[in-house]
């Protein structure tokens, strides 16, 4: 099973193919809302990417909140 | 008429199959624009639906189907006017509104939603009226008006309940969450998961697929299986527009339209 390190690193892989910007300038504390630009309408198609990925369900709502990459990957890790 | 460009949408009619393309940036929210140009549509479709087998319903809006009720618009209007006549307009759209999608549920016509993004509220109200509903892997789908202090008006709630579980629907409607695509085709809300960018594409060739059988059969089929839920729909409204009447409601519209730091998209 995966660790939450390694489900972080996928999160923010997966962020930064989505949005196209460089991976290497996330980092698991960052803010994702400022860091990538988003509203919450491109936060919910990021959610999307990740529940496919990971194959787990994340109602929003476990979302509600969390604004950084390292949270949002306990959600998930939670999930698995 | 077998071409049609208004404001909000258009629609073209060929080899049997209609295609009604919801055309409003940002996400086809349902205002009064979007509202006119369903009645047009709805006007048209006795002379397609003499020819046509299918119609395929989808958005050219990158960012879904449809979000819902424009609720800029609700709020603006409301803003302007005295809380009864606010109360009766409401009411005035909500009649109209569902006399266009109960008239699209009842067509003789195959009818098949192509939903990727946002299929939110009233824009999953109106997937909701078509007989079967193609998910790209993208697709959300979601009652928020809870987070509103409403429920959905357009007849989501008795389609709802003709279609699904019961634990289903009240998963939706009481906590307000989005599902994704696969949780859709699970519920069987979803007939269909269709890559990104496939949806349209999945829907055309289904549409070729339903232009093969006899118009009557399938339309008589579809009367038999698909009933209208007339009493709870009436219900519906009622219950609504009694809801919206609480300044609760008016708070909840204040700050999705005014609150920069809202996140309208998440609970």
């Amino acid at each position: 099973m995966r660790t939450i390190d390694q489900t972080t690193d996928e999160i923010l892989t997966l962020a930064a193919t989505h949005f196209k910007v460089p991976r290497a300038g996330l980092a698991a504390g960052d803010d994702f809302y400022k860091k990538l630009g988003i509203d919450s309408l491109q936060a919910l198609e990021l959610l999307t990417r990740l529940e496919n990925h990971f194959g787990v369900e994340l109602p929003d709502y476990e979302v509600q909140g969390v604004s950084d990459f390292r949270t949002l990957a306990s959600r998930i890790q939670a999930r698995l | 008429m077998d071409e049609y460009k208004g404001k909000s949408l258009s629609w073209r009619f060929a080899d049997g199959v209609v295609e009604l393309k919801l055309d409003r940036a940002p996400a086809n929210e349902i205002g009064l624009s979007m509202l006119e140009d369903l009645e047009r549509f709805v006007a048209a479709l006795p002379a397609l639906e003499s020819r046509a087998s299918a119609l395929i319903l989808y958005s050219e809006q990158k960012a879904g189907f449809c979000a819902g009720a424009d609720l800029r618009e609700l709020y603006t209007q409301a803003q302007k006017m005295e809380a009864k006549a606010a109360a009766k307009g409401v009411r005035e759209f909500l009649n109209r509104i569902h006399a266009v999608l109960n008239r699209l549920d009842t067509s003789p016509l195959t009818t098949i939603a192509a939903v990727h993004g946002v299929c939110f509220g009233g824009g999953f109200e109106l997937a909701l009226v078509c007989d079967l509903i193609i998910a790209d892997k993208m697709a959300r789908f979601c009652f928020p008006e809870l987070r509103l202090g409403l429920i959905p008006g357009f007849g989501g709630i008795p389609r709802l309940k003709r279609d699904l579980g019961n634990a289903v629907v009240r998963d939706l409607l009481l906590t307000g969450r989005s599902i994704n695509a696969t949780k859709a085709l699970a519920a069987g809300l979803a007939s269909q998961v269709a890559a990104e960018g496939e949806a349209l594409r999945v829907a055309r060739a289904t549409a070729a697929q339903v232009t093969k059988f006899d118009r009557t059969t399938s339309a008589a089929a579809k009367q038999f299986i698909k009933p209208l839920p007339v009493e709870d729909l009436q219900r519906e409204i009622n219950i609504f527009c009694e809801l919206f009447s609480r300044p609760a409601v008016m708070e909840g519209l204040r700050k999705f339209v005014e609150d920069a730091s809202a996140h309208p998209y998440l609970p």
